[in-house]
């Protein structure tokens, strides 16, 4: 590509043609500040924070959306630019609410810090707030127009990250906010609740539902048996609350946190996500024997599969019907668990701590109490479990790292890779290859199925039978993907969809500050976990063995189908 | 919210309307115009079709329609009385204007009369600025309107 | 072709049929059935004819009397003096001042200082008619660019002829067809941008309906320059006549294959379609229009890219105001030199205005560029009416600045007008008398923008709002200096960061009101006072209270 040489600030640099003014910018060492800018986005321009002069040009430039040309010069650092940021900063501040103190993002809110960038310590401009309800109706989210300040990331990122338009701007002029149509609450729309817009917002406009105080409640009741179970992916994104740098592996000191805590039992949904292996190899070769319905689509991102039933109802009886592992575990906690230990299931209190908002939604479901009770009493984000942690004033990095309590603590490397888009596919293929051709997998990387790529697809060789799959993550992607399903084109056997991009590890829940970098590198701690694992085939985990011996007798058998399978109800697709 | 129109819109005719458009560059807001003709006004059932039919969202569609000052979500009443409020109109006595029709229909911009006759909107220019001030009802336009000949005009409708 | 010993044109305009033109040309039908003239005189309902004030007007041939202001009670004494006795109706010629009656159309003050160009069938034929458009030369010019000009020769022509774009900003139109013919691609799209709306501005909606096929005539040739087979014309939604004139006029256009394939016999084949606009100010910005076209909110994009390299569906783009594409067929024919002679060094050619406020010719102009405010207001306009004095006038439509009296002798070209902190814009033309205060329309202009900025980005979404509340406060006696600082602050803000030109521009009237006249700010701010007691909140003058409206 040719390059072309531009003066920012006097300091001459020379970047690729066609870049910004920002990229150059950073190249030159120059910071400019931006607000409707994201890495993973395009372009917007409407913030119009980060401008600057551009000699000969009338106006100011948006140095996000401005292209270099060779011989440019910019200036980053006027009266004129100064002013103009400050009172576009001001502007935004006058319609935003005071209580920054109370709110969910406080110290990780983009437009605090902007203004304390800019160092801005008068509002010049009288406070008028928007004049939107809180939607507090899903169990999930809580909107907040008031706090929105139209940058138009979510509206990106819920539009061509995930499909679906659910939040658009509405109105006009100073009137515009982003709302669901007909200001509708979010439980009335076609919202998958996967929370990637918390990922999107600047401020505090959306965040997940706080349960915290329920969680507190429960720990503090004698009476309660308050087990916990802890998401494959939370054991590499929970650092970033403490924080630890992207990508740091923190199993064993989040063990001993949780027990800080009170909790008095620590277990893994690794385990129930080996055996949402067991169930679902099960039904894939089942379905593979008497033809059908395929492809097999996974059904463990419970916002995957309320999008499925927006949109693809015709679809749903390719879901499998295995439950969620989140799901599984609150099943057997109040049946085996309880069974096992002696202890009275009403007595029971189980608590997840996920990567993800739709969880909340999905344990709120009616049909999730086969055990006789709500399978899973409350979802805990990582960005809440993070903020427990704080209150109780636990010093994550001092900590000692400790195990997972048994049985339901034990599990394996292909549990832990559910975190990871591909995971699920990788580590049904590792049992499927065994339980098929009946000899043992030399290479266990299904390298193919790893990674960012949006949709990828494979054919893998069960010693000759050929099967087709493909995974994909992002709505989005998922939706070009059901497309050639419900066309009929692929040919695929089984596909997994993992709502969120990256997977588990880039979930609505996650640490504030998840961008698809810092998705590469928690992806990287759970394949160094996988690793790390003694046992990395689900079908070989000795709790899992024990459970079907002890409990559940065989795959898709009747006591499974009771406890670990579900069914989906078709919505609205508009 | 949508009290007399209950029932009353015809999705058929809808459909009617997505079907011809279809496949149309930029068919939206042509559909829009054609719905609200058909139906009055541009209710949540209807913006229904018209997302499943053009492959949008609802939401989408609804940040259109609330975009364009043409364009109602709401239901109106039989009339709308569209006050042009802007320079022109204001240098040409419109405030009086306004005043008047204020006073006469007994609601303020925004509202429906009682026997849901009229709605009152300001608009920031109907381009006839040539028979300043003007006010448009229905698709009529008046002009050179005085306070005593716009409470005239309002009685044609009454 | 039959011929007529008269023709009587009623203007059929759209200020005309409001003051009952229809009527007009009813009664006229009947009347000359009963007195047996149906065969000897032609009665023909044409676009406007500018002199909008004083319609509904009829003009009638050979001679070109004019009569103004005429009912249908008065039709049946005009057709039996005029057109029966050879008498004119002395009662209805158009009166400059009181005691001077003009007799045609050629003696009167209003139409001597034009040039028409672009008006130059305007109120003369019958728009509905296309045989009447080429009994004037219509089509001729496509004609001769199709068989006798290569593209590079039609935008070497329009470049030669200096026209630049009169939907206000003024970039030269050669240069852009020249863009658009060379950016790559097959699909190319010419766009004729008549979302006029500008408070103020009528011209396009006059133009349209008086004369639709000069403006197909443009597109047409510009489809050929650039190599475009598809044109849009984007119409406000309040323009029902100009719609309806615009549809029927593409019709005859495409049955005389003067549209469609093989146009004059040649291998150019171009269409053109109408989409009407759902009513949003915005959209006249280019690139706005393109995203409500393609059936999006009506939000402007970031440029560049610009439209010539991708606008409409991602499409190179040439996109024009009415009043240019009407310019382009006369140049064709005429060339470039001929087009020089008019108006100035810079902006070549004339300008349609559109005069509205305390004038006594309100209507629609065709003159020279560089003619000055005041031979507008003063000459063609017939000065203020009531024998009020002239306080200012704010060019361009509701985004121009305001100019006091001492600058009445600008020239009113592109250049000179930026230079006095306004622009030419739209070419409206809003007067005022000494009756109306500067803060009270201002305020005016502030509610506009509020109402009428898209939301898209912030200085301009929040900016039109605060600048709206702070006239508002100034209006009603509730602000203090700190708001003179802090509407100037945002004033700067806008006009350099707003993304796209309403932003940029919507503190203009606000700021020259004040540059101007900012003795009435003070008075308003400092001494709670309106000195010609417009405002209502505040006291009333303390010196001879305002007179009541000019006549």
């Amino acid at each position: 590509m040719p390059e072309v040489k531009v003066t920012i600030d006097g300091i001459e640099v020379t970047v690729p043609s066609g870049s910004t003014i920002l990229q150059a910018a950073e190249r030159a060492g120059v910071r400019i500040p931006t607000l409707c800018h994201h890495p993973d986005q395009e372009v917007k321009g409407v913030c119009r924070v980060c401008v600057v002069e551009v000699e000969k040009s009338r106006t100011l430039q948006a140095a996000c959306a401005f292209p270099v040309a060779d011989g440019m010069v910019v200036r980053t650092n006027t009266p004129a630019v100064r002013e103009a940021r400050r009172v576009i900063v001001e502007l935004m501040l006058s319609r935003h609410p005071e209580n920054c103190l109370e709110c969910a993002r406080n110290m990780k809110c983009e437009l605090q810090a902007l203004a304390e960038e800019l160092g801005v310590r008068q509002v010049r401009f009288e406070r008028k707030l928007k004049d939107h309800p809180k939607d507090t109706s899903t169990p999930a989210l809580i909107r907040d127009p008031s706090k929105c300040v139209v940058c138009r990331r979510c509206v990106y990122t819920c539009e061509k990250v995930q499909g679906v338009a659910a939040l658009w701007p509405a109105y006009r002029g100073h009137e515009t906010v982003v709302v669901p149509a007909y200001d509708s609450d979010m439980i009335d729309v076609v919202c998958a609740l996967c929370g990637q817009c918390i990922h999107a917002c600047p401020t505090g406009a959306i965040t997940e539902k706080d349960d915290t105080e329920q969680v507190w409640e429960a720990l503090g009741d004698p009476s309660k048996h308050v087990v916990v179970q802890t998401a494959p992916a939370i054991r590499a994104t929970l650092g970033e609350e403490a924080g630890l740098p992207p990508g740091t592996l923190v199993t064993g000191k989040m063990v001993a946190a949780l027990r800080r805590l009170g909790f008095d039992r620590v277990f893994d949904t690794d385990f129930t996500a080996d055996l949402t292996i067991m169930e679902e190899g099960s039904e894939l070769i089942h379905r593979l024997e008497t033809g059908g319905p395929l492809p097999l689509l996974t059904s463990c991102s419970p916002g995957w599969v309320k999008f499925i039933e927006h949109f693809f109802p015709e679809l749903l009886p390719n879901v499998s019907t295995c439950k969620s592992p989140q799901q599984m575990f609150g099943a057997l906690a109040k049946t085996y668990y309880a069974e096992k230990f002696g202890l009275d299931p009403a007595d029971i209190f189980v608590v997840s701590v996920m990567p993800c908002t739709a969880k909340k939604f999905e344990a709120a479901r009616p049909e999730m109490n086969s055990s006789g009770y709500r399978d899973v009493d409350v979802v805990l984000t990582s960005r809440e479990l993070g903020r427990m942690f704080r209150q109780a004033g636990i010093d994550f990095e001092k900590l000692e790292e400790e195990e997972f309590d048994d049985p339901l603590g034990v599990s394996t490397g292909a549990g832990a890779i559910f975190g990871a888009t591909g995971g699920v596919m990788e580590a049904a293929l590792r049992t499927a290859y065994e339980l098929v051709t009946k000899k043992e997998l030399k290479e266990l990387d299904f390298v193919a199925v790893r990674g960012m790529a949006g949709i990828k697809e494979a054919t893998v060789d069960l010693d000759g039978v050929k099967l087709n799959v493909a995974v994909a993550h992002g709505l989005a992607n998922a939706r070009t993907l059901m497309e050639k399903v419900a066309r009929g084109e692929g040919d695929y056997h089984f596909i997994e969809i993992m709502a969120c991009p990256g997977g588990c590890i880039g979930g609505g829940g996650q640490p504030i500050r998840t961008t698809n970098e810092v998705r590469e590198r928690r992806i990287e701690a759970i394949y160094r976990e996988d690793k790390r694992l003694p046992i990395r085939k689900s079908h070989e985990n000795p709790a899992i063995k024990k459970l079907y011996e002890e409990y559940l007798g065989e795959p898709l058998g009747e006591k499974s189908h009771e406890l670990l399978h579900t069914h989906y109800t078709p919505r609205k697709r508009v | 919210m949508a009290r007399e129109h209950e029932g009353a819109v015809d999705l058929g005719r809808v459909d009617e309307i997505v079907a011809r458009h279809k496949g149309r560059e930029g068919a939206l807001l042509p559909v829009l115009r054609e719905v609200q003709d058909a139906v009055g006004y541009l209710p949540q059932e209807a913006l229904e079709r018209v997302a499943l039919g053009l492959g949008l969202s609802l939401s989408q569609v609804y940040g259109v329609a609330t975009f364009y000052s043409l364009l109602y979500t709401k239901p109106k009443g039989k009339y709308t009385v569209r006050v042009c409020e802007s320079a022109p109109c204001h240098v040409q006595g419109a405030q009086e204007v306004i005043d008047t029709l204020v006073r006469e229909l007994g609601i303020s911009f925004g509202e429906t009369t009682p026997d849901g006759l009229f709605t009152l909107e300001k608009v920031s220019c109907l381009g006839v600025c040539g028979v300043a001030p003007a006010v448009m009802i229905g698709d009529r336009v008046y002009g050179n309107l005085t306070p005593e000949t716009v409470v005239a005009v309002l009685q044609e409708y009454r | 072709m039959r011929f007529y010993r008269a023709h009587v044109l009623v203007c059929a305009g759209t200020n005309c049929s409001l003051k009952g033109s229809q009527a007009v040309r009813q009664r006229l039908l009947n009347e000359l059935e009963e007195v047996g003239l149906a065969d000897e005189v032609k009665v023909v309902e044409t676009g406007c004819f500018g002199l909008c004030e004083q319609g509904p007007t009829v003009v009638v041939y050979p001679e070109g009397v004019l009569y103004c202001r005429v009912t249908p009670d008065d039709v049946p004494e005009l057709v039996r003096e005029h057109l029966l006795k050879g008498r004119r109706l002395e009662r209805l010629l158009y009166r400059e001042e009181a005691e001077k009656a003009v007799q045609t159309v050629p003696q009167v003050d209003f139409f001597r200082g034009q040039q028409r160009i672009v008006l130059r069938n305007c109120g003369v034929i019958d728009p509905e008619s296309i045989e009447e458009y080429i009994a004037h030369g219509g089509y001729e010019a496509l004609g001769k660019a199709l068989t006798e000009m290569k593209p590079a020769e039609v935008v070497a022509e329009l470049k030669a002829s200096g026209l630049r774009g009169r939907g206000g900003a003024g970039f030269p139109t050669g240069l852009k067809w020249e863009f658009a013919a060379k950016a790559q691609g097959d699909v190319k799209y010419i766009v004729c941008n008549a979302d006029e709306g500008e408070p103020g501005t009528f011209k396009d909606r006059l133009i349209l309906e008086g004369d639709p096929h000069a403006v197909l005539e443009g597109m047409a040739i510009a489809g050929y320059a650039v190599g475009a087979r598809k044109g849009y014309i984007y119409i406000r939604g309040e323009y029902a006549l100009s719609i309806e004139r615009l549809e029927e006029a593409i019709k005859q256009a495409r049955k005389m294959n003067f549209l469609g394939d093989g146009v004059f016999g040649t291998e150019f084949a171009f269409d053109v379609e109408v989409r009407v606009g759902a009513g949003a100010y915005v959209c006249g910005e280019e690139t706005a229009l393109f995203e409500s076209l393609e059936g999006r909110r009506g939000e402007p994009r970031l440029k560049p890219p610009y439209p010539t390299e991708r606008g409409l569906f991602g499409k190179p783009t040439v996109i024009n105001n009415v009043e240019t594409l009407a310019n382009v067929a006369p140049i064709i024919l005429n060339g470039a030199e001929w087009y020089r002679g008019f108006g100035t060094e810079g902006s070549p050619g004339t300008k349609v205005f559109t005069l509205t406020g305390d004038i006594v010719s309100e209507g629609l102009i065709e003159v020279p560029m560089g003619i000055t405010l005041r031979e507008i207001v003063f000459g063609i306009g017939g000065g203020i009416p009531g024998g009020r004095a002239f306080k200012m006038a704010q060019t361009g439509g509701t985004s121009g600045g305001c100019l006091p009296a001492e600058l009445l002798d600008v020239p009113m070209d592109y250049d000179e007008l930026a230079k006095a902190g306004s622009a030419l814009g739209s070419g409206a033309l809003l007067i005022m008398d000494d009756t109306h205060c500067i803060v009270d329309i201002a305020r005016v202009f502030a509610r506009f923008f509020e109402h009428e900025s898209c939301g898209k980005c912030v200085p301009c979404r929040e900016g039109t709002m605060r600048i709206h509340d702070i006239m508002t406060r100034i209006a009603t006696g509730r602000a203090g200096e700190k708001d003179l600082d802090n509407l100037e602050a945002l004033a700067r803000t806008m006009t350099m960061a707003c993304l796209c030109p309403l932003g940029q521009a919507a503190p203009v009237p606000i700021m020259t009101t004040l540059k101007y006249f900012r003795e009435e700010y003070d008075a308003h701010i400092k001494e709670k006072r309106c000195p010609t007691g417009t405002c209502r909140d505040l006291a009333a003058p303390a010196a001879t209270p305002a007179a009541g409206k000019g006549v």
